[in-house]
């Protein structure tokens, strides 16, 4: 795309500290001798069981099927016995229902799907099946169903696919590096999704602070009509209605869904994986997370297999130098702190962040000092300080009014805050408190 | 005639003709009220707390002077007080008995295991983040969204445990919803023996985060004899408050881990450094 990208209004330029771990190559993680598999690893609906305690698997056997349209199978991430359907920590601090796997050692692949070599001429539902039997989500973090995304309802015209290689959270290279050593299924993934849509072409959107995946990316695009997108560093310009805006110039309105615009975006993880899925029938069992952060020895990006327990994988890439302050899933800005290394991969960890001590500070929450820099640096043009003051005094009509549904938790307004407000909390829980209220009305 | 009598005489004059008309349009538009309802209401507290489901004790007076509501049904009254107001309309007093809130947690800051939490000062708001701070998922965040909302200060956040003082608990029902961990329940007040537990995860799991978990070791319910004053709910103990055991159960069954405490000494902080 010839065009110059739009910039969004606001945004912040956090302290990127991506070069940690962005020249060091994927690596895979060496095999485990137990994995615990979070059952619920996708939006929507959670998966049904399909194996008990004591049976054996192979590699990519399935788990648990899809509960629903909104919902994926899970496979398992290597062969062996299923100890236990038991609990683990989840990424929410909650016990989580998981399936436990003791390794066999052999890792040996069960039946697996048939490869699709020709995909050009493959029936595009064919395609879009093979991706939900994958079990592929959105592996950007929000682990949104990719099939879904993919089946716009009647009467929804889709005219842009568009892969989203921003990668703006702070830290995490998972997807710079992917997109370096993998480029090619990254090209292939973009093009088979482009099939599935009945489209043409694609574009993928890559931050400008990547030069070398862009023109790596670059030199292999045209081979599969698929364009390149040099994005201006902003964060969240990785966030899907920043990137459609900078991208096509067309704006998401509050409470609709990117294909209400015509857009599809997908991450450059899930495309990968999408590739994987059809020209090698390979299932999604495992990962590229970045292990990063100033307490870790050997920080860099590792591809772990689905149901790794955060110690083991901290272990696995060499342990930590000093002691941590705070441990996070994901980035620095949108990641949830944890507070127990038993939580496992899932299909969207897309980073484990350790701070250390000297990096982080304890606040307290001030009063707002009404000098409005959350409302320049809003993404969604909403205003945290009015919101935050309104969840306060759980006056959740009036957060609605102001619109807080629309609040993307990018954690820009709680970066600015001079007066150290957790701001991005007040949203989530208002926009839970309205949620609920919904459904109780319904 | 004197500037200042012709004043005098007209705003007089008009004066007294708009009061004429005042009175008569008063006594042709009277609205009839019941005055027993301003007798029932000098009788209720005017806590105006909303526990008995009325906008306020003025609303719960109108609503027991139409009968659609019995005094009984104010939860702050004493039995007294329902006796009074029940005397002043000249019907018969339902006996009510005297309900009042229990947090079924004992896990305080010696007693579980936590982390570091630094967000927003509120229970619903807690659980958002990792769950709030503590080991054990279903005990008590001690962030006080109970307490906010006795209006009656009748819970108290101690060391990171709410602890409700049942001598001022009216049994207004206001905590009940507060609570995002559905900790809090409505007891009778003449109950002293109370499960300080809600975890029904296995009683190893329990003991690695909370040092004061009921561990379903059933000694209690080895105590209480033949009486069913203790109900065994998986791996939970509950009281059985439609047989409530004696206050003397406590000493008798010798419970290891003290989640099982009598409500008054819990209250005033008797269990220091409880796990034996």
């Amino acid at each position: 795309m010839s065009e110059k990208p739009r910039k969004f209004k606001g945004g912040v330029h956090p302290n990127d500290s991506k070069a940690l771990s962005k020249s060091s190559p994927i690596q895979d993680a060496p095999l485990l001798e137990t994995y615990k598999v979070i059952m619920h690893q996708n939006i929507g609906a959670p998966p049904e069981l399909v194996v008990k305690k004591g049976d054996a698997v192979k590699k990519g056997d399935l788990l648990a099927k899809a509960g629903g349209f909104v919902s994926v199978p899970l496979h398992a991430p290597t062969s062996g016995t299923v100890k236990a359907i038991d609990k683990c920590p989840g990424p929410t601090g909650m016990a989580v229902p998981s399936i436990e796997i003791t390794a066999d050692g052999e890792d040996e692949w069960g039946a697996t799907f048939e490869p699709i070599t020709d995909w050009k001429n493959c029936d595009p539902a064919v395609l879009k099946q093979r991706v939900w039997d994958a079990g592929i989500v959105g592996m950007g973090g929000a682990g949104f169903p990719a099939h879904v995304k993919l089946s716009p309802p009647e009467g929804k015209v889709i005219d842009t696919l568009i892969l989203n290689g921003a990668e703006c959270e702070p830290y995490l290279t998972a997807d710079h590096r992917i997109m370096l050593e993998q480029a090619e299924d990254v090209v292939l993934g973009a093009a088979i999704i482009a099939r599935i849509l009945g489209l043409e072409t694609a574009v993928i959107g890559v931050e400008e602070n990547k030069p070398d995946a862009i023109s790596q990316l670059t030199e292999i695009a045209g081979k599969y009509n698929v364009t390149v997108q040099a994005l201006p560093v902003n964060y969240p310009q990785g966030a899907e209605k920043q990137l459609i805006y900078a991208i096509t110039g067309r704006e998401v309105p509050i409470g609709k869904l990117p294909m209400d615009v015509n857009c599809v975006v997908q991450n450059v993880a899930s495309a990968v994986a999408i590739a994987e899925a059809v020209v090698k029938g390979r299932p999604s069992i495992d990962r590229i997370t970045t292990v990063t952060g100033k307490p870790v020895v050997n920080p860099g990006n590792w591809r772990f297999r689905l149901g790794t327990p955060i110690e083991k994988a901290l272990e696995l890439v060499g342990g930590v130098n000093t002691q941590p302050a705070k441990l996070l899933l994901g980035g620095p800005m949108m990641g949830i702190a944890q507070s127990s290394l038993g939580v496992t991969i899932m299909k969207n960890t897309s980073g484990i962040l350790l701070v250390a001590a000297d990096e982080v500070s304890l606040y307290t929450s001030e009063p707002c000092i009404r000098c409005g820099r959350c409302v320049e640096v809003c993404p969604m043009s909403i205003l945290p300080a009015t919101i935050s003051q309104a969840v306060e005094n759980k006056r959740f009509d009036w957060a609605e009014e102001l619109n807080v549904m629309a609040c993307i938790e990018c954690g820009s307004c709680s970066y600015v805050c001079p007066s150290h407000r957790p701001l991005n909390q007040h949203f989530k829980r208002g926009k839970i408190e309205i949620q609920a209220q919904l459904r109780k009305k319904k | 005639m004197n500037i200042a009598l012709i004043a005098i005489i007209a705003v007089g004059g008009l004066g007294a003709i708009l009061g004429v008309i005042i009175g008569i349009i008063a006594k042709a538009f009277a609205v009839e009220v019941d005055e027993r309802i301003e007798g029932v209401e000098d009788r209720l507290p005017g806590a105006n707390c909303g526990g008995c489901g009325y906008a306020g004790c003025s609303d719960f007076a109108k609503g027991v002077v139409a009968e659609k509501a019995v005094p009984g049904e104010c939860p702050v009254c004493s039995a007294d007080d329902v006796r009074s107001i029940a005397e002043y309309l000249g019907i018969v007093a339902e006996e009510k008995e005297k309900m009042v809130a229990v947090v079924r947690c004992s896990g305080d800051c010696a007693n579980t295991v936590r982390s570091l939490y630094n967000g927003v000062r509120d229970c619903r708001s807690a659980v958002l983040v990792a769950g709030g701070a503590k080991g054990c998922d279903y005990g008590c965040l001690g962030f006080g969204s109970c307490a906010d909302a006795c209006p009656f200060g009748a819970i108290e956040i101690r060391d990171g445990l709410a602890v409700v003082h049942a001598d001022l608990c009216v049994g207004c029902e206001n905590c009940v919803a507060a609570c995002p961990k559905d900790l809090i329940i409505m007891t009778p007040a003449a109950v002293d023996v109370h499960v300080y537990c809600n975890s029904p995860e296995k009683g190893a799991a329990k003991r690695q985060v909370c040092k004061t978990a009921c561990i379903a070791c059933r000694k209690c319910v080895k105590a209480s004899g033949e009486e069913d004053y203790m109900l065994v709910d998986g791996f939970l103990i509950r009281t059985n408050y439609e047989n409530p055991p004696p206050p003397d159960l406590v000493e008798a069954s010798a419970c290891p881990t003290s989640a099982l405490r009598l409500g008054t000494k819990h209250a005033a902080g008797a269990y220091e450094g409880a796990s034996k």
